[in-house]
C-alpha cells in the first residue's frame, strides 16, 4: 500500500516536471523576443531592451528555466505585468475565487450524474437509458460557452430570475454569492454531467452482472437491498476517479465560463494574462492549474486504491 | 477504409479466415445503416458539410455586406436569424459560418489519429521503455486542458489556423496513441504477426500492412470521438479570439463579437450561431456513437 502510494506520487513528480518544461517552452521560448511581444511592434527598442533584461528574458534558456522554476518553489513569482501585482497574490485570490465556483457546481453535479447514471444502469437498454446516456453525451459535447448563452438567454433575459455577473456586489453575504454562482456553476454541470453519468451507468451495470449480485440476488435479498448493499458499492469506486480527472476539465471550462460571467477566478485572470501578454502571469498560471489536476488525480488514485481492496492488496488491476 | 482494410490482409491467412472477417465487416456495415443514431448523425453532420461547401451560393445574403441603416434588425422574412450590430446578415453568416469550422476541426483531428496512430502501432509493437517515456509524456499533455494549451501557445506564435491545427492535432495525438496501443497489444500474440515474422518480413511492412488494418475499428471510432472534441476546441477558441480573426463568418467568432449585446435583448446574432455549433456537435456525437457501437469490439 505504502509503496504503491509512493511510486504514484514519484510518477506524479516527474510528470510535474515534464509540465513545467511544456510551460516553458509553450510560454518563453516560443514567443522569441518575450519584451518585443509584450510591448508590440511600434515600442522603442530601448524599451524593449529594457522590459527583456527586467524578465530576465536576455539569459540563457536553462538559467532563466531554472530562475522561473526556482521562484515558483520558493513563493516568489514576480510580479504581474496586467494586474502590477506579486503573481502569488494574483493566483492565490484567483484560486479561491474558481474554488467556491467548483464546489457549487461539484455538489449538484456529482449526486445528480451518479443518480441518473445509476437510473440508466437499471434500466439498460430502455429508452429511458437511451435518453440518459445520449442526452448526457450530448449536453457534455457542448461547449461550455453555449451553454452560457443559452441559459443566461433564458434565466437572466426571458425570465430575470439569475443575474448576467457572477460578481455579487461588495459586501455581499454568503447566501448572495452563492445565488450570483448557480448560473455558472449550471454551464459546468451541463459539461460535466454526461461524463460521471456514464461512469456511473457503466460501473453500475459491470456491478450488476457480476457473480456476487448474481449470488445476492439467488439468496433471495429483495432487489433494492441488493442495489445498495452490493451494487452501488462497487459501481461507485471508478466514478470516483472519473470526478477527480473531471477537476482538471473544470479548470479549462473556467476560462470561458469566468470570463463571460465576469467572475475573477483562475479562468479569467489566464484569459486576461494572454489576452495581454503578460507571459510570467500565463506561465505560472498554467502550472499552477497543471499542479491542481496532478494533485486532483493523485488524491483520487490514493482514494480509490484506498477503498478498492484489489488495489490495496496489490492483486489485479 | 474499414471495408478495404479487410480484404487487404494478405496471403497467410486462410481463405476462410479472410471470407469471414470480409463478413464481419459487411456486418458491421450494415449494422450501422440500420442504426438510427447513426443516420440522424449523418444527416446533420452532411447537412453542414453541405453548407461548408456551396456556403455562398445557398445563403440568401452576401455574409460580409454590411448595412449600417439595417443593423441588429429582428429576425423576420427579409432576415430569417435577423441582422448584426454592423447590418450583417446572421442566416447567411451561420450558413457560410460552418465553413472554417468544418475545416480546422476535421484537419486537426486527422492530423492527431495519424501520428497517434503511427504512435500507438509503434509503442504497442515494441513496448519496454518506449512505453513508460510516452505515458509520462502523455501525462503531463493531459495536466493543462487542451483550451488553456492552445492559449498559450497561440498568444506566443499569434493566432492563425494552421496554429490551431498543429496545437490541436499535437495534443489529441497520445491519447489517440493510447487506444491504438491497446488494440495493438492484443494483436501482436495473434499467429498472423508471428507468421509474419516467420517470412522475414520488414518490421515497417508488419506494422503498416499487417497490424494496422485489423486496428482500423478502433482507430475510426477514436476519429470521430475526437472530432467531437475538436470542435468544441476549436469553437471555444474562435469565441475566446484566438481563433480566425474578423470580419470571418465562424460561429465562435460571432458569438464573441455580438456577445455584448445580448443584455440590451438583441439575442439573435448570438443565439443562431451557437445553436449551430451546438447542433453540429450533437450530429457528430450520434455520428461516433453508432460508430462505436457497430465497430467496437
Amino acid at each position: 500500500m505504502a509503496r504503491f502510494i509512493g511510486k504514484r506520487i514519484l510518477l506524479s513528480l516527474i510528470t510535474l516536471v515534464l509540465l513545467s518544461l511544456i510551460v516553458f517552452i509553450g510560454a518563453q521560448v516560443l514567443p522569441g523576443d518575450v519584451g518585443r511581444s509584450i510591448l508590440g511592434p511600434l515600442a522603442d527598442q530601448r524599451a524593449v531592451d529594457a522590459l527583456n533584461e527586467r524578465l530576465g528574458t536576455n539569459d540563457s534558456l536553462v538559467s532563466q528555466y531554472f530562475d522561473w522554476i526556482g521562484g515558483v518553489l520558493t513563493g516568489d513569482m514576480g510580479n504581474s505585468l496586467v494586474f502590477r501585482r506579486p503573481i502569488s497574490d494574483v493566483l492565490g485570490d484567483a484560486l479561491v475565487n474558481s474554488l467556491k465556483l467548483a464546489i457549487i457546481a461539484f455538489i449538484i453535479v456529482v449526486p445528480l450524474s451518479i443518480l441518473g447514471g445509476v437510473y440508466a444502469a437499471l434500466n439498460e437498454g430502455s429508452k429511458r437509458d437511451r435518453f440518459i446516456s445520449l442526452g448526457g453525451l450530448s449536453a457534455t459535447a457542448v461547449p461550455d460557452f453555449v451553454w452560457a448563452v443559452v441559459l443566461i438567454l433564458i434565466f437572466s433575459l426571458l425570465l430575470g430570475i439569475f443575474p448576467v455577473t457572477a460578481t455579487a456586489p461588495p459586501g455581499s453575504g454568503f447566501v448572495d454569492q452563492i445565488y450570483y454562482l448557480i448560473l455558472p456553476a449550471m454551464c459546468l454541470v451541463f459539461v460535466l454531467f454526461g461524463y460521471i453519468a456514464r461512469m456511473a451507468r457503466a460501473g453500475t451495470i459491470e456491478a450488476l452482472d457480476a457473480d456476487y449480485t448474481r449470488t445476492a440476488i439467488i439468496k433471495g435479498l429483495p432487489r433494492r437491498a441488493v442495489v445498495r448493499g452490493h451494487v452501488l458499492r462497487n459501481s461507485l469506486l471508478p466514478t470516483i476517479a472519473v470526478v477527480a480527472t473531471q477537476a482538471g476539465y473544470l479548470l479549462g471550462g473556467l476560462l470561458v465560463i469566468e470570463t463571460i460571467f465576469n467572475y475573477q477566478g483562475i479562468g479569467q485572470a489566464l484569459y486576461r494574462a494572454a489576452t495581454q501578454k503578460d507571459f510570467p502571469l500565463l506561465a505560472t498560471g498554467v502550472l499552477v492549474v497543471g499542479v491542481v489536476y496532478l494533485v486532483a488525480t493523485l488524491i483520487a488514485d490514493i482514494m480509490y486504491s484506498v477503498l478498492n481492496p484489489r488495489v490495496r492488496l496489490g492483486g489485479e488491476q | 477504409m474499414s471495408t478495404v482494410a479487410g480484404t487487404n490482409t494478405p496471403t497467410t491467412s486462410a481463405a476462410p479466415v479472410a471470407d469471414e472477417e470480409r463478413k464481419a465487416q459487411r456486418e458491421r456495415w450494415a449494422l450501422l445503416w440500420k442504426s438510427k443514431t447513426f443516420i440522424a448523425g449523418a444527416i446533420i453532420v452532411g447537412i453542414f458539410v453541405i453548407f461548408a461547401i456551396f456556403g455562398e451560393l445557398i445563403a440568401p445574403d452576401d455574409p460580409f455586406e454590411t448595412n449600417p441603416l439595417n443593423d441588429l434588425a429582428a429576425p423576420s422574412w427579409d432576415h430569417l436569424f435577423g441582422t448584426d450590430r454592423v447590418g450583417r446578415d446572421v442566416f447567411s453568416r451561420v450558413i457560410v459560418g460552418a465553413r472554417n469550422i468544418m475545416i480546422v476541426a476535421p484537419a486537426a483531428t486527422l492530423l492527431g489519429t495519424v501520428l497517434g496512430t503511427i504512435l500507438g502501432l509503434v509503442t504497442g509493437y515494441y513496448r519496454g521503455a518506449v512505453d513508460d517515456v510516452l505515458s509520462r509524456i502523455i501525462d503531463a499533455f493531459l495536466a493543462i486542458p487542451v483550451v488553456i494549451l492552445a492559449m498559450v501557445v497561440i498568444t506566443s506564435l499569434g493566432p492563425s489556423n494552421l496554429v490551431i491545427i498543429l496545437v490541436v492535432g499535437l495534443v489529441f495525438a497520445p491519447v489517440i496513441a493510447r487506444t491504438v496501443r491497446a488494440a495493438v497489444l492484443q494483436e501482436v500474440g495473434m499467429e498472423y504477426v508471428a507468421a509474419a515474422k516467420l517470412r522475414n518480413e520488414r518490421t515497417l511492412y508488419v506494422l503498416f500492412a499487417e497490424i494496422l488494418p485489423n486496428v482500423m475499428g478502433p482507430v475510426l471510432v477514436e476519429f470521430t470521438v475526437r472530432l467531437g472534441y475538436a470542435i468544441f476546441t476549436v469553437a471555444t477558441l474562435s469565441f475566446l479570439g484566438f481563433g480566425i480573426q474578423p470580419p470571418a463568418p465562424d460561429w465562435g467568432l460571432q458569438v464573441f463579437d455580438n456577445y455584448g449585446l445580448i443584455s440590451g435583448g438583441y439575442w439573435w446574432p448570438v443565439l443562431f450561431p451557437a445553436l449551430a455549433i451546438a447542433i453540429l456537435v450533437v450530429g457528430v456525437n450520434l455520428l461516433a456513437d453508432g460508430i462505436a457501437k457497430a465497430f467496437e469490439r
